[in-house]
């Protein structure tokens, strides 16, 4: 894993050092080209990127990628997809190893501003939690005072652990661990008092992964604001549009009341934001270089935002809450598709 | 002596162009990541280093260190976390090596046998299977710190670690013992479950190779060495102090050299099981900063200067040992 990240570093660094004056490099084109697009997708966190049994990649970042290859080819299965750790996933997405980055990844200034990358925009409204074991009659993140806490590297997690530890006065013992597997496995066998990540990896991991899902409790506290969202490198605003609009499809899909299920059957209709949204009407697949019925495909192959979210998020015990849509007292809003 | 004097000359000319090309192939390549990099607005520059870190680290041995301290004391309590195992993995493989190299040459049929397999298992399974299995051994099958084994006063074995009391600097001297405060022990001196794993599974792993090596070493020294210096009457001790290991180390520094190079590499599988070593502390600044290119030279920087340090004085020792005009 280390020397994946080493090796994935030392490419990009070669790429870099080797090539003359990279001129935005069209990477819808080269997709294209290649037929499918590349995906960079975590490790493996159930209901955000996982294999299952049949070693096919599920989740809801996982459908985001669909929905793109849908928009772009016109077929949701053109997508490939690329395990990366936390600590590999930038590296990949600079040094074009990937397309997209699709990894529940925290939006944030920095990342965005200093690390050659754009995001598209936010497919999870997440917070920072902690995890503990309910033996240990923990009421509040306050009384975490000495504890081992396992985190994982690389991460805004492992700053804002730092920050609240420090900012409460606390006595923090960290166990970073690259491989998220590595850091399950040290929290549950007991070298860690605490897990912390986001509440809805730790409602998953939970979930997924203890003996006993009752003897571990979330505790009250959400420390952190953590938007996740794709990402694309700099260099071809092309992509950028396309990859930016496929998620506001299906967020404005699922405002429409369009599914995959009744998506045919909508066809028909005379209100002219559906006309539009499905291509019957408008040039607006056009105006992204797309076939019109971009997203009438992402809806008929992957579905809407809140298809994908009770296929993989809902059965794990997630709630929508925040990411319920603006009109239903969430956040997720998308600009007019028009 | 004109034309020795040409060849001269020109195998300095030679030798300065291909000394200007190197260097105007490096001047070019790092211009060009530098421009690359600006072009893509991704930071680059060592400035980085004085920035206030904001991550904790694991354990520090030697240096106070927290989150707001700067990126360069994280790296500096990353090369020292790893300089420190590796130096202890060195010196216990060393002892150990050459008691099981001993062993192996060891008339007693039973102790030569035990150490052979030894050798052979140990040496032949990958060095992070080991990690792996020590830590999980560590974590997985000692008791909560609540629960720790207490095989001696003050000593106390858990998946927290190894707490042991330590030496207070008082007069007159006194014990610090570890006592369970909370959710860890506090006082004495505590290795971590991280630490214990990768100096095991390091010590035990080189070990087998230096077994091998002074093995190798002892075999070397003609029998007729042995049998002549008994006939002089010298103790059997004398022989093997003055006769047979100065000879014998002639052969195994130059091959110990390279296994403590490789010790100081391997240490960096600690990444594995979350020792927070160089390369561990140096890919999270990576990421925290997206510098990949200024991280990966620092840690080739950091384990160049070591291995040639190490390098140096292995060279400078195995000159005390070599024959007269042997050296090449």
């Amino acid at each position: 894993m280390m020397i994946k990240t080493t090796l994935s570093a030392a490419v990009f660094a070669l790429v870099l050092l080797g090539v003359t004056n990279v001129e935005g490099g069209p990477i819808s084109d080269a997709a294209l080209k290649r037929g499918f697009i590349q995906c960079g997708v975590n490790t493996g966190i159930a209901g955000f990127s996982q294999p299952d049994s049949h070693g096919e990649w599920r989740g809801i970042d996982v459908d985001f990628c669909r929905a793109v290859a849908a928009a772009l080819f016109g077929d949701a299965r053109k997508a490939r997809y690329t395990p990366l750790t936390a600590q590999q996933r930038f590296t990949a997405l600079q040094s074009g190893e990937v397309d997209i980055l699709s990894r529940n990844t925290t939006w944030t200034m920095s990342r965005d501003t200093g690390l050659g990358l754009n995001f598209v925009g936010i497919n999870f409204y997440d917070g920072q939690g902690f995890m503990v074991a309910k033996k240990r009659q923990v009421k509040s993140a306050k009384q975490l005072s000495g504890a081992t806490v396992c985190v994982q590297p690389g991460t805004t997690t492992e700053l804002n652990l730092a920050d609240y530890f420090r900012a409460n006065n606390l006595k923090l013992k960290p166990v970073v661990v690259e491989k998220i597997e590595e850091v399950l496995n040290a929290y549950f066998a007991g070298r860690c008092d605490v897990y912390t990540t986001d509440v809805s990896g730790l409602i998953v991991a939970r979930a997924s992964r203890a003996a006993n899902p009752a003897d571990h409790v979330i505790l009250p506290e959400v420390i952190s604001k953590e938007p996740f969202g794709p990402a694309v490198r700099h260099g071809d605003d092309h992509w950028f549009d396309v990859v930016k609009w496929s998620l506001f499809a299906t967020i404005e899909a699922e405002e429409l009341g369009l599914t995959s299920k009744n998506i045919d059957q909508q066809a028909n209709s005379t209100n002219p934001v559906i006309q539009r949204f499905i291509g019957a009407k408008g040039e607006l697949g056009k105006s992204l270089g797309l076939d019109n019925r971009w997203a009438y495909n992402i809806i008929k192959q992957v579905g809407n935002y809140g298809e994908s979210f009770d296929r993989h998020l809902t059965p794990l015990g997630l709630d929508r809450g925040m990411n319920k849509l603006w009109n239903r007292g969430g956040l997720l809003y998308a600009p007019p598709i028009r | 002596m004109g034309s020795l004097k040409s060849i001269r000359l020109r195998s300095i000319v030679y030798q300065a162009f291909l000394a200007a090309a190197l260097v105007l192939a490096a001047w070019y390549l790092i211009a060009n990541a530098v421009e690359n990099l600006g072009q893509r607005r991704i930071a680059s520059g060592f400035a980085f280093l004085a920035r206030e870190s904001g991550f904790e680290i694991g354990e520090s041995t030697f240096l106070s260190y927290n989150a707001a301290d700067t990126y360069l004391r994280a790296i500096a309590v990353g090369f020292l976390n790893t300089f420190w195992v590796a130096a202890l993995a060195i010196v216990f493989s060393t002892l150990l090596g050459t008691l099981i190299g001993l062993a192996r040459l060891s008339p007693n049929w039973l102790l030569a046998k035990l150490a052979a397999v030894y050798v052979e298992v140990i040496r032949n399974l990958p060095l992070v299977v080991q990690l792996f299995f020590w830590y999980a051994v560590i974590t997985e099958r000692l008791p909560a710190p609540a629960e720790a084994l207490n095989p001696l006063p003050g000593v106390f074995l858990s998946n927290r670690g190894f707490a042991f009391p330590s030496l207070v600097a008082a007069t007159p001297l006194a014990l610090d013992y570890p006592v369970l405060e909370g959710f860890n022990f506090s006082g004495g001196a505590l290795l971590s479950p991280e630490f214990v794993a990768l100096f095991f599974g390091l010590t035990l792993y080189t070990a087998a190779f230096i077994a091998e090596i002074v093995r190798a070493g002892i075999l070397a020294v003609a029998r007729g060495q042995f049998e002549a210096a008994s006939s002089l009457g010298h103790s059997q001790w004398q022989v093997r102090r003055f006769i047979i290991l100065p000879q014998a180390l002639r052969v195994i520094v130059p091959p110990l050299t390279s296994q403590y190079l490789n010790t100081i590499k391997n240490s960096s599988l600690a990444v594995a099981i979350g020792y927070p070593d160089l390369v561990s502390i140096a890919n999270t600044i990576i990421n925290q900063t997206g510098q990949a290119i200024e991280g990966i030279a620092i840690i080739m920087l950091v384990y160049l200067t070591i291995s040639l340090a190490i390098a140096g004085f292995m060279n400078w020792y195995n000159r005390r040992f070599a024959l007269k005009g042997a050296e090449l």
